[in-house]
Parts: C-alpha cells; structure tokens; sequence
C-alpha cells in the first residue's frame, strides 16, 4: 500500500440555513439562536467567534448532530445532518477520550468500529501520533497525560478518522497560555497537510486571527451572526506583524461594542 | 505520629510506609493478638475462673483444625460451603448484570424493574430465608437461591448507577467516531461502567458468606455453618472458633481475588491509592 492512500480526504462544503434554536427556561422556550445562515466551503478554517453565552458552541452541536435546530437545517455536501456521523469529527474542550483505552487505542477506535484490519489500523495510528508528535506515548493510558497531550490525541483520534469536517468546541480553552499558542501552530501546521473543512469556537480574538481564514463574529444573547471578517494573511502567520495587529484590534472594537451593549 | 508537613503532604492516607516496615507492624499486631488470646485463655486455667471450654486457647483451635484436616472432613464442608457461595453468587450477578445493563441503559426498562427492587430492598434478606426453606424446602437449592436474591440486590443497583452516571460526552465522542447503538453500549458504556459494576462484586461477595453460614445453621448436614452450630450443639468451642476462622479466610480470598481482577481490568484508572 503506498503512503499516500493513509492521507486524509479533504474538506466538505457545511450549509447553514436559518437556524434557530430555543430552549426551554423556567418553563419558557429562550432563543438561543436566531436565523444563523452561513455557509462555510471546503478546506476552509472558519472561526466562531463571541461572548460566552452567545450560542457558538449550541452552533456547533447543532451541526455536529447532539442538537436538533428549532427551525432551519445544516447540510454537509447538500445531505442533511439528522445525527452525529463518522465524516464530522468533534474535538472537545474537555479532551473527553476513553480513559480505558491506551492512547493508540483511542486513535483507533473510529477505524476499528468500521472494521478495518488491524495492520491498516496500526499505520494509520503511526501516522497520527506521529504528526501530533505522541509515538512514544502510544502505550500510555489518558490519566498519564497532560492536558496538552491530551488534546493533541483527542485531535489525532479525530483526525485518524478521515472526516471531511473537524468541529472543535474550545478545544484550546482549557490549556496554559503557552501550550495554547503551541497547539494553535500543530493544528495550523496540520491543516496544511490535510485541508479539512474546520469549524473552530473560541473567545480568542488573537486564536481566531492566527487560525481563521474566516472570523464570524456573533451577537451577544441570543446569537446572530453580526459580521464575518475575511483574514487576508499568509498560511503562516506571524502574530507579532502589524496586519495581524490591525484585525485583532479591529475585531477586539467589534466584539466590545457588543458587550457594552450589553451593559446599557 | 504524622506531623502537620506529612499531613499536608499525604492527607490522612499518610506517607507509604517501606514495604518491610508496613509488614513487620502488621504481622506483629497479628502476633500481639494470638499472645493476648493466649495469655487470656491460660488465666483462665490457671486461676479456675470459669470452666476453660468456653474460652479455648489459638492451640486448641488449631489442634482441633489440624484433627479435623487430618481426618479429611475439612475439605468435605469448605468444598459445601464453597459450592453454594459459588453457585448462588454467580448467578446473582449474572442476573443483576442482565437485569440491571439494560435497566440502566433503557428508561422503560429501569421503570418497570426500580419500583420491585426498591419494594424488596428494604427487607433484610435473613427475614426471606424461612420463607425460602417453605418454598424450596431445606435442600441446597434453597441455599443457592437465597444467596442469589441477597446478593443480587447491591450488584444490581450498582450495574444500574454505574451505567447511568456514563458520562453522555464519552457517548458524543463515541457516535460521532461512527459508533452505533450496540458499539456505543459494548464499547463505551460497558467498559465505562465497569468500576462501579466491581464495587457491586465485592459487596456480593462479602454478602454471600455473610449469609450462606445462616443459611447453613438450619438444615444443613455439612458446610462451615453447619460445623459451627454442630459445634454449638456438643459444646465444641475450638471446633466453632476454627470454622469461623476458615470462613474468615475465604471471604478474605474472595475478595483479595476480585480486588486482583479489577487491578487487572482498572489498570486505566491509574496507579492504585496506596
């Protein structure tokens, strides 16, 4: 088998059609979300960007099929969503792997329930741990891990896969500033290699612009979408050049505007 | 005596005694007891204070255990006593694991089931075992069986908490791999479940020996229960005091045994307290 057949597939194209979503509060149905339209394309990266409690992370559970919309509907490649499914990957902020699987087994554990032959299994474990830089912790149990190894094999596991869409909820959130940066450069690093379509909530201004090739800002309560900055910088980014200081400032007026808002 | 620099480090857990110290401190307090047993029983020769068979010495004991092994009928009543706690036990958990898995995992299910179970619960099993021996009569079946319905009620309310608390995240985690129904159960929720399934193992294990000596007191021709109230009838306290020392150590292997399985099966969990 040639190396190239272990490498990922490529992106998918995610619809978004005026969804709403309400939830029930003190007997009363709130809005969550209003008439969120967007429509993010294939190998694109697309940051959701907002205040928390501004329905981003209901967004994204929404599209990866935990939630059903209120109104409106998510397609992936023109097929609705109706459930979570294998070609939509989620990483969460809370890492969530099985704690009683070693750290190959949890990179594992999408091929293995299609089946798949163990020797094909282990060299796409090989792949992954290898570009999440974890080969030697292969035999490792989670609670043996740091939080930064822990995420860099919940993305591994995501990733090995092969899902044409990675939904990362906060995946960062949780991590010290310094891992932080080093993880927004491994999964930058590792877009370029794979070019799934990415959708990735933070409350990071400075994490959006180094990742995104787009930012949706959102409204606070109940979330809309308020703008949608197109970042023009070059794959690799540098955070300490003036372009990427103009739209973290420009941003960062945006998203206090809203929270002033707020206020009054 | 812990300091308050080995409390803040330790908690009250206290620092991990070295191996041969931790030892030597529990085989001497063993010692300490069998000497204070002695010297006890040996007063009680000595000054005449009351006839010395109600207080026999560790010497009598285990000469008495030493006869009866030589003699082989021993091995005859801890093979009874084995055979039934065995039986009864295990089918206790295969029933509270098929009962309490899909109660557990399926609302109807523990809806049907939860209001018997909480109906029942409440009666100390020992207030059943008469109605067993009128229903099945004094033979071994009543036996296994009463072990079986003691032992399934802690195993199967532990099956049902531990498959409830799952965390629903490792279930997102898992559907959105590609996992189905039956993966999620058998790949996620079992194994998920499994520390608080083993709790509910020890608890039944404890309880099968907790109950099968009663049982065994009332129409039984052999097993360690019956050797103990055999004793009682002909005033043979070294043969009462060895039996229930020798209940003692099988319940202690019982549970050393699954401790050692969930050491095997929970090695995910990390590296064990003390």
């Amino acid at each position: 088998m040639s190396p190239a057949s272990l490498v990922g597939t490529g992106g998918a194209r995610v619809q978004i059609e005026g969804v709403h979503k309400e939830f029930p509060v003190d007997g009363r149905s709130t809005p969550a979300l209003v008439g969120v339209s967007l429509e993010v394309s294939a190998g694109e990266l697309l940051c959701l960007l907002g205040p928390s409690g501004c329905g981003k992370s209901t967004l994204l559970n929404i599209v990866a099929g935990f939630l059903p919309p209120t109104g409106g509907r998510v397609l992936v490649d023109g097929t609705p969503v109706t459930g979570p499914g294998p070609e939509r990957g989620v990483v969460f902020q809370e890492y969530v792997l099985f704690p009683w699987l070693t750290v190959a087994q949890n990179v594992e554990f999408g091929p293995r329930l299609t089946g798949m032959e163990a020797a094909r299994c282990r060299e796409i474990v090989a792949r992954y741990l290898d570009m999440v830089g974890l080969r030697e912790h292969a035999t490792k149990f989670p609670v043996q891990l740091s939080g930064g190894m822990k995420q860099r094999v919940a993305i591994a596991r995501a990733l090995a896969n092969n899902p044409s869409i990675v939904l990362m909820d906060e995946p960062f959130g949780a991590l010290d500033a310094q891992t932080r940066e080093v993880m927004q450069e491994e999964l930058s690093r590792i877009q370029r290699l794979e070019h799934k379509t990415i959708v990735f909530v933070t409350h990071s201004i400075r994490e959006a612009v180094y990742l995104a090739d787009r930012v949706v800002v959102m409204t606070r309560s109940p979330g809309r979408i308020k703008e949608v900055f197109t970042i023009k910088l070059p794959e690799v980014r540098d955070r300490f050049a003036p372009e990427f200081t103009r739209y973290e400032a420009a941003i960062t007026r945006l998203v206090k505007e809203e929270v002033a808002m707020v206020r009054e | 005596m812990s300091t308050v620099a080995d409390l803040v480090q330790w908690g009250l857990r206290g620092a991990l005694l070295p191996r041969r110290r931790a030892l030597v401190l529990r085989l001497g307090a063993v010692l300490t007891f069998l000497l204070l047993w002695s010297l006890a029983s040996g007063l009680v020769v000595l000054l005449n204070l009351f006839n010395p068979i109600f207080l026999a010495g560790p010497w009598l004991v285990l000469g008495t255990m030493i006869q009866l092994v030589a003699t082989g009928q021993l091995w005859g009543h801890v093979i009874a006593t084995l055979v039934r706690v065995i039986v009864g036990f295990a089918t206790g958990a295969v029933l509270a694991l098929a009962l309490g898995l899909p109660a557990g995992h399926f609302r109807v299910v523990r809806n049907l089931l939860e209001p018997i179970v909480e109906i029942l619960r409440p009666i100390p099993p020992l207030a059943m075992l008469p109605l067993f021996i009128v229903w099945v009569g004094i033979g071994e079946t009543s036996k296994i069986a009463f072990i079986t319905y003691a032992t399934f009620f802690p195993m199967f309310l532990t099956t049902v908490h531990g498959v409830q608390q799952v965390d629903p995240l490792l279930l997102r985690a898992a559907a959105s791999l590609g996992a189905r129904r039956g993966q999620l159960f058998f790949r996620v929720v079992l194994p998920a479940a499994l520390p608080e399934i083993l709790t509910g193992i020890r608890l039944g294990v404890a309880l099968s020996f907790f109950v099968i000596v009663i049982s065994e007191f009332i129409g039984a021709e052999e097993g360690l229960g019956y050797l103990i109230n055999d004793g009682r009838n002909f005033f043979l306290v070294p043969q009462m005091l060895g039996a229930a020392i020798v209940l003692g150590l099988l319940g202690y292997s019982g549970n050393a045994l699954v401790v050692l399985l969930g050491r095997r099966w929970l090695r995910w969990e990390g590296p064990p307290a003390s």
